[in-house]
Order: C-alpha cells, then sequence, then structure tokens
C-alpha cells in the first residue's frame, strides 16, 4: 500500500470521531431549535417570515466565514465571561464550529418542517379542533406524524450539508475530516486531499441513506424501516465515536500551526520533543495568522512559532524597524506585559516575507531589487498567498516603494508558485525559508529601503504554559539550533513534487539535521 | 345531561359574528329543544355555518352568548366543549395516517376512556354506521366517498355526545348514497336521543330529514318552523320561493307517477 495512503488511514479513527461528533452535536441542536421554531412559524406569520428570512440569510454566508466570524464572536463573549463569572471558555475548536454549523443546518429544517405543517389538509386540522383536541393535541396526534415525511427530506439536506460544511472547521482548529483536506493542499499531497473528499462524501452519503430509509418508513407508514434506519444510525454513530472514549488522559499540550507545510513540520517536531519527555501532545493546524496568536494569549493553545516581524506589524502594530534584535527585544517585552506571552527565543532562522521573480525573468529585466521593481511594477502581475495583501507589510512596501501592478491575485501557497513557474505571475510574495526559491530558480529582490522587518521564527508559549517545566525543557534546545538551510531543506521534502515526505517524517529528518538530542527528562 | 325530550338544550341568545365589517350571523336567537333534528338551511353567505361553528365554538361570537344544556359555553376552555358534541362536515376530514379504527378511537381517547372501552365502543361505532367490522383496519384512501362519510359520522359519535353538529354532511356524494346516508343518519338520530343541527342549501334534503327548519337569509332568520309548515303557504316571499321547487318537482313526479298507475 501507498506510504501516504497508509499514513491517513491511520490518523481516520482520530477525525472520523472528531467529525461525527461536531457534526452529530450541530444537526441534533440545529433539530432541537429549528423545530419548535418551525411549530412557532408554521402557527404565526409573524414569527414565519422573519425566521425563514433569517435562516435564508445565514445561508448567503459562505460557510467559511460564518465558522470564521463566531471565532472573534466566542473570544468576546469568553473575555465577558472571564470577566463577570471569572471562567472564560474555550473560542477555538469545538464552539465556533458548533454554533457556524447549527445555524448551517436550520434552514432546511426550518423550511421543511413549516412547509410540512402548514400544508397539512385544513378539513384533517378543522377535524381534529372539531373533536376537541388541545393545540398540542393536534400537534402530536395529527400534525407532526402527516408532516414527518416532509420534516425529514429536510433533516436529510441538514445532515449532508453539516456534513460537508464540517470539513472547513479545520480552518478554525476543530478537527474533522477537513484536516485531510487542508493538509494535503497545504503539502500538496493529493492522497491526502482525496482520502479526505472520499471520506466526508461517503460519510455524508451513509448518513443521507439511513435517514432516507426513516424517511421512506415515515411515508409508507412501515415502523420497522423508521426502526431499522434509526438502529443503522445509532450503530454508525457508536462505531465513529468509538476512538474518542478510548481516548487516553493526562494533560495534553495542544500545538498550534498556520497553513504552510513550515508550520506543520514544526509542530509536528514540537510534537516529537514532548512525546520524548512522556507527554502528549495534539495539533491544531491550519490556523489564519491573525487568529493563531489571540488563541495563544487566550490558552486555546499551548506553543506555536510565529515570525518576528509578524507579530511586530500585527499584534503590537508597529511600522518602526529597529533591526533584528531590536524586534526581538521589544517583542518579548511587549509580548509578555501586554498579553502574558512567553518569547522563549528565535530558533536560529528568518522566514522573511519577500518579493520573489523568476531568476531568468528578473535578469531580462533588468531586476534586482524593489527599486528596480516599481519601475515595471505597472506592467506586472503579482500574485501573493491568501494574507500578504492585506497586511501592514505590503502596505509598508507598497508605500516605501510606490508598488503600483497591473493586476494583484491571491493563491493558496502551493499554487502560487505554479502561477510564477507558468508565467500566469510575475512576482509573488515568497516566504525566504522556502526550499522552492532555490529549487525553481527564483530571484528574491532586495529591500534597500528596509521596508520589511526582519521575520526571526520565534517560539511562542501560553500564559498559562509559561513556567511549564517539561513544555520548556522540550522546547529550549530548540532555540537556535535551526539555520535556515535545513529549515529549506525539511520545507522541500514536503513541498516537491515526487517523492514527497509528511511532515512528521520531515521533522524527524529535520531533528537528525539539527543534531537535536533526544531530550533527557522525566521518561515513563 | 339530565332531563327529558323538550328541555332547551341549545340556546343562542342575541349572537352575532362579524368579519371585518360585514356580517357573518346575526344578531339571531334560536333555542333547540333535546331530540330536536333542526335544519339550518340557506344559500351561500347566509351565515348558516357560521350559526353551526359558534354553537361549539370554532367560531366565538362578537355578541350575545350561546348556552349549551344550562351554560354558557364560553365558560370553560373550547375544546372540552367540543369533546362533548359531535362534528361531521363536508369534507369529513379523516385523519389519514390513522386507520379507521384508529379514527373512530379519538373521540373515546380524548375522553380519556381505557383501552378495552374504546376496542368495544369501536366494534359498536362501526355496526351503528352499518360498516363491515373489517373496515377497521383499513386506511381511509381505501375507502369510498360514502363509507369515509359513515367513518366520520362514526367518529363524531365516538364518545357518545348528545349534540351533533353537521355542515353539508352529504354535499359531496353521489345523490343515491347521499339519500341512503341521509336516511340512515335520520334512523340514528332517533335511535340514539340525539339532538342533531344541520346546515344544508338543499331544500329538499332539509324537508325530507328535519324536524324543524330554520331559514336564513343574510344572517337572520328568515322563517323558523316544520317541513309542513313551510311548505303551506309562509307569509315570507323569500320562504314562498324557496318552498316553490320542491314542491313543483313533488307535484310532477307525482303527476308522472299517477301517469304510469293509468297507463
Amino acid at each position: 500500500m501507498d506510504e501516504r495512503f497508509a499514513a491517513a488511514a491511520r490518523l481516520l479513527p482520530g477525525y472520523l470521531s472528531q467529525h461525527v461528533l461536531l457534526s452529530l452535536c450541530a444537526l441534533v441542536l440545529g433539530l432541537a431549535i429549528s423545530l419548535p421554531l418551525a411549530v412557532a412559524a408554521s402557527r404565526s406569520a409573524a414569527v414565519r417570515w422573519p425566521s425563514l428570512f433569517a435562516a435564508s440569510l445565514v445561508q448567503t454566508i459562505p460557510s467559511l466565514a460564518l465558522l470564521a466570524l463566531f471565532y472573534p464572536l466566542l473570544l468576546a463573549l469568553s473575555a465577558l465571561s472571564q470577566a463577570w463569572l471569572g471562567r472564560g471558555f474555550p473560542a477555538l475548536g469545538f464552539g465556533p464550529s458548533l454554533m457556524a454549523l447549527t445555524l448551517y443546518s436550520m434552514l432546511p429544517i426550518l423550511r421543511n418542517t413549516v412547509a410540512g405543517l402548514t400544508g397539512v389538509d385544513k378539513a384533517v386540522v378543522e377535524a381534529a379542533q372539531g373533536m376537541g383536541m388541545t393545540d398540542v393535541q393536534r400537534l402530536f396526534w395529527v400534525e407532526l406524524p402527516l408532516a414527518a415525511p416532509v420534516i425529514m427530506a429536510g433533516v436529510r439536506t441538514a445532515a449532508v450539508w453539516t456534513i460537508g460544511a464540517a470539513t472547513l472547521a479545520t480552518s478554525v482548529g476543530q478537527t474533522s475530516l477537513g484536516n485531510y483536506i487542508f493538509s494535503g493542499l497545504q503539502t500538496e499531497n493529493w492522497v491526502l486531499v482525496l482520502f479526505g473528499c472520499v471520506a466526508a462524501a461517503i460519510l455524508a452519503l451513509c448518513a443521507d441513506q439511513l435517514l432516507g430509509l426513516i424517511e421512506w418508513g415515515l411515508a409508507t407508514r412501515r415502523p420497522w424501516r423508521v426502526w431499522a434506519g434509526a438502529a443503522g444510525l445509532v450503530a454508525g454513530a457508536i462505531l465513529a465515536l468509538s476512538p474518542l472514549m478510548a481516548a487516553g488522559t493526562g494533560p495534553s499540550y495542544r500545538i498550534g500551526a498556520k497553513n504552510f507545510s513550515e508550520q506543520a513540520i514544526l509542530a509536528q517536531l514540537i510534537g516529537q520533543r514532548l512525546r520524548g519527555l512522556g507527554a502528549r501532545s495534539e495539533i491544531k493546524d491550519n490556523l489564519g495568522s491573525a487568529v493563531i496568536y489571540r488563541a495563544l494569549a487566550a490558552g486555546e493553545i499551548d506553543v506555536y512559532v510565529d515570525y518576528s516581524g509578524t507579530l511586530w506589524a500585527n499584534v503590537l502594530k508597529r511600522t518602526d524597524n529597529p533591526g533584528r534584535a531590536g524586534v526581538l527585544a521589544g517583542l518579548a517585552s511587549d509580548l509578555a506585559r501586554r498579553d502574558h506571552v512567553l518569547l522563549l527565543g528565535p530558533l536560529g532562522f528568518e522566514n522573511a516575507y519577500a518579493l520573489a521573480m523568476r531568476a531568468d525573468r528578473a535578469r531580462s529585466l533588468g531586476i534586482a531589487s524593489l527599486d528596480d521593481l516599481a519601475a515595471h511594477a505597472p506592467s506586472l502581475t503579482l500574485g501573493s498567498d491568501l494574507e500578504f495583501l492585506s497586511r501592514p507589510e505590503w502596505a509598508a512596501v507598497e508605500k516605501a516603494y510606490d508598488l503600483k501592478f497591473r493586476r494583484l491575485t491571491n493563491y493558496q501557497p502551493t499554487f502560487m508558485y505554479r502561477a510564477l513557474a507558468d508565467g500566469e505571475a510575475d512576482v509573488i510574495s515568497a516566504f525566504s525559508s522556502d526550499g522552492r526559491i532555490e529549487a525553481d530558480h527564483l530571484a528574491v529582490l532586495t529591500d534597500p529601503r528596509h521596508a520589511l522587518p526582519p521575520y526571526d521564527a520565534v517560539i511562542l508559549v501560553s500564559p498559562q504554559r509559561a513556567h511549564d517545566a517539561r513544555l520548556l525543557a522540550a522546547l529550549r534546545p530548540l532555540i537556535g539550533a535551526i539555520d535556515v538551510t535545513a529549515m529549506r531543506e525539511a520545507n522541500y521534502s514536503v513541498d516537491r513534487d515526487a517523492d514527497k515526505l509528511t511532515p512528521a517524517r520531515a521533522a524527524a529528518n529535520l531533528a537528525a539535521a539539527a543534531r537535536l538530542q533526544t531530550p533527557a527528562g522525566p521518561r515513563r | 345531561m339530565a332531563g327529558g325530550p323538550g328541555r332547551p338544550l341549545i340556546e343562542i341568545r342575541g349572537a352575532a359574528k362579524r368579519y371585518g365589517g360585514a356580517n357573518a350571523a346575526g344578531p339571531l336567537d334560536l333555542t333547540i329543544a333535546a331530540g330536536e333534528f333542526v335544519a339550518l338551511l340557506g344559500g351561500s353567505g347566509s351565515g348558516k355555518t357560521t350559526t353551526l361553528k359558534m354553537i361549539n365554538g370554532l367560531i366565538a361570537p362578537d355578541a350575545g352568548q350561546v348556552v349549551i344544556d344550562g351554560a354558557p359555553a364560553d365558560g370553560e376552555p373550547p375544546h372540552l366543549l367540543r369533546r362533548r358534541i359531535g362534528y361531521v362536515f363536508q369534507e369529513i376530514g379523516l385523519f389519514p395516517h390513522l386507520t379507521v379504527g384508529e379514527n373512530i378511537a379519538v373521540g373515546p381517547r380524548l375522553a380519556g376512556w381505557d383501552k378495552a372501552r374504546i376496542a368495544a365502543r369501536g366494534e359498536e361505532l362501526l355496526s351503528l354506521v352499518a360498516l363491515p367490522a373489517e373496515a377497521a383496519t383499513k386506511l381511509p384512501g381505501e375507502l369510498s366517498g360514502g363509507q369515509r362519510q359513515r367513518v366520520g359520522v362514526a367518529r363524531a359519535l365516538g364518545a357518545g355526545p348528545a349534540i351533533m353538529l353537521m355542515d353539508e354532511p352529504f354535499g359531496a356524494l353521489d345523490p343515491v348514497i347521499r339519500e341512503g346516508l341521509g336516511a340512515d343518519y335520520r334512523a340514528l338520530h332517533q335511535r340514539l336521543g340525539l339532538t342533531t343541527v344541520m346546515v344544508t342549501h338543499d331544500v329538499m334534503e332539509a324537508l325530507l330529514l328535519a324536524d324543524r327548519i330554520v331559514v336564513l337569509e343574510a344572517g337572520k332568520i328568515l322563517a323558523d318552523d316544520t317541513p309542513a309548515a313551510l311548505l303551506a303557504d309562509h307569509p315570507a316571499p323569500g320562504v314562498r320561493a324557496l318552498m316553490e321547487t320542491p314542491r313543483r318537482q313533488a307535484a310532477r313526479v307525482e303527476a308522472l307517477a299517477a301517469a304510469g298507475r293509468g297507463a
């Protein structure tokens, strides 16, 4: 069996159980809210139009955006709860995913239930009233049984939508089958992407068929079909959720990672070092760079690697450039003071934002620096990753060199290099530690006006873990241990098209290259 | 409900209903005694259905009062009142997801009867409306229109009401079945000592089934008398016009029959 396929299969129980748990909770919660609301809506037009309108409105929001919106909302609520009740709650992961998916599941249930209830024959309703049924008796004896097949059809649609949209929960730190897709996309591991898609599709299909059996049973009034469908759902859910119940105990460290290969490798490296000390860890990957720092400050993840310039410009909102050491010192004191976040130290390499071109193209146009680029920019296209154009660094570069491109285009990082190779983009926002710079023969343009700050990779530790001896013991040997050559090589081993390594394998190679000893510490 | 026939069972006292400024019925006064079979007769918009539904509270009057067996109808929650009053209407409204047996058991279930009593009542009801016992396990969709309305009558009789309200109960059936059902119901009314109020726009049906006909026009009572009295010369021109058709038809049928005998 393909090694990548085997690696993906090993992750399945964990991902599937989380995916099923999330979808199931969202669907149950969606039902619990939508059904009573739909009953109220079917009896009163004053409830019907606003609730259906609101549910339709939610549906027009892209599901990814809906997930993203709930994170800051929960963060603010958590801060309020911390201030008033002395207890916060995690704003990352399960919470925002559950809320977004619940909202997402509501429209089909709401719409079908209202349609089913209002579609009950008026004569039947009149008979129920004429016989002396109360409103509640009429609902449970007559209207709900008659509307049940239509309601079940809505539940089916909701289930399929929820299971599909749950793959996006990965982006707010909730493990799901989406981890395959996001990680695969990030490292161009199409086996992984396909595995995730197929797994999510099979799950949705199974749920749909079993719910369909229940719907069929209700429509044909064959109770055994209803029971068979329900039994299948319960058995499937128990099977899928069993890994959660078997999960071990003991404190677990949560390692954050952004959505590119280097972050995945470094998170694996930290995880491997913790394992060497007998500690369990889980990786929350594919986090956005705005989300990840706040998640650390709020204690939802314990440790991650960020870059000094990113923190300087985005978190501290500084636009000055006091140099490499100055930025590091300023960050260490300001982050500690402001958020009690511990900056443990730099890993030893920089991963700077840099504008890069194909070397041959740069030579022929005579471009070596950003100053040279400014003259040619109006005839060139800039391809950037998804966030560069909205970051202050871009604003600084744009202003310092007065860059005006013919066109600006966003790409997923891996596709950005493809676009450059294909000539779709002339200049890209590259990362200086990226292995593809050497492999693809790219020229990194110099920054004579120092518009871009330094980008030392630094380890950040959350306030709660700032004095955690075991974590610090695992992390300290990494300080200053990784040079840019080793990092580029590790990145390339994951990003290249042929003979790709998994981030875990690349991390092990990186540890060997950096001559990291297995930490000597309390072993179990 | 104590008391013998002749005692006032349904009293409508100055009850009126308006819909958005237009008068639907009343104000009208009407007293119906226990054991009577009263037809509310009139064209569409005469207020006959509104009047009927004010009796069991499906329509609440804007003014006036309805008194059932000596107690004001609005003195208790309407669903409790309706459990003591049978209600049959043209669309029948059988519960399509329940079998015939389950449909006719709804009244007894609402009344809180125990299982054995409900089962026995089910058989009794089917035989009352002349349906075979096997019909109990059928779904309403498997029955003919006439059978369905028989089930509708059985269901209304479920918990043994003293009053039956019927709104064009046989209006959707073809004439032969309709006549048979009407006659069968009239016999049931007699046998069970029911008090029946039936809405109809069919003069012949009212004449043949009812003891007393209340003719309504624009929400007001135009005439209130026995069929025989109405057929005789009535002072109101509206009533005379109404009775013209059945009288002419009867005369014509009589003439035809005589000609047949003569031939």
